[in-house]
């Protein structure tokens, strides 16, 4: 709706002057993009449907190192190493949090697929990798014990 | 308000490890009765060059340490680290490979 109201503006010729006004802030200035309705997804799988990983291909080159047994769901480290060739992005799902997509990261010339991060965990739970390499899609996941919740108070 | 951040990249052998402490409440819904607050992107920059973009959730920890590793890299290279969060704030760290 909103789109349609710039259109109409635009339209209008009306677009410059509410910008100089500021009353439509000129969102390219912030550059990032965050994927809302992938965030927002309450299961795993309509989350990497979002990410347009919905069939992915099970991988051993995905290496998960994360602890059997989190005793503090607040903090628990996870790391991530790619094997797969040409790897682009690496996205880390908890398949029990409310929202289960925590992340997603995206790899360009320079970098290597590999990312260790800090995570909040509900409850146990499998850990789903994703790793996007060559427009085609590869999973890993590990199972963690979680003794005392992270996402409450 | 933005938090301070600290960062340290340092030469691994035939990488660049990048480790970063961004200090940030991280709040997620259940914690502030639905006004979560939580950084949403970060970016890694290289010699001025995007080399990671990040997208994240209240699911990370609060004050999040990421690390990442950057192919090859020399003593010297330039290292930013940026982030904005869900109400607009923003910060960045600068460093250089030792």
């Amino acid at each position: 709706m909103n789109n349609r109201r710039r259109n109409l503006l635009k339209s209008a010729g009306a677009a410059a002057a509410l910008l100089a006004a500021g009353l439509l802030k000129p969102v390219a200035a912030l550059a990032a993009t965050w994927n809302k309705d992938a965030f927002a997804a309450k299961k795993a799988d309509d989350a990497l449907k979002t990410i347009g990983a919905a069939s992915a291909a099970p991988s051993g080159d995905i290496v998960i190192e994360a602890p059997q047994i989190a005793e503090n769901g607040a903090v628990v480290p996870i790391e991530i190493t790619s094997k797969i060739a040409g790897t682009t992005s690496i996205a880390v799902l908890i398949e029990k949090n409310p929202y289960p997509l925590v992340a997603k990261f995206d790899f360009m010339e320079g970098a290597l697929p590999f990312v260790k991060v800090n995570v909040k965990m509900a409850e146990t739970s499998e850990v789903r990798v994703v790793a996007a390499a060559a427009g085609k899609n590869y999973l890993a996941s590990k199972e963690i014990k979680v003794t005392i919740g992270g996402c409450g108070g | 308000m933005a938090g301070p951040m600290k960062m340290r990249a340092t030469l691994g052998s035939g990488y660049t490890d990048v480790r970063v402490l961004m200090t940030h409440p991280m709040t997620t819904e259940q914690q502030s009765k639905g006004q979560p607050h939580f950084i949403q992107n970060l970016t890694v920059k290289v010699n001025g060059k995007t080399a990671i973009e990040g997208q994240i959730s209240q699911a990370v920890s609060r004050n999040p340490v990421f690390s990442f590793r950057l192919k090859g890299g020399a003593k010297g290279d330039k290292i930013e680290v940026s982030w904005l969060d869900n109400k607009g704030e923003t910060n960045k760290t600068e460093t250089a490979v030792a």
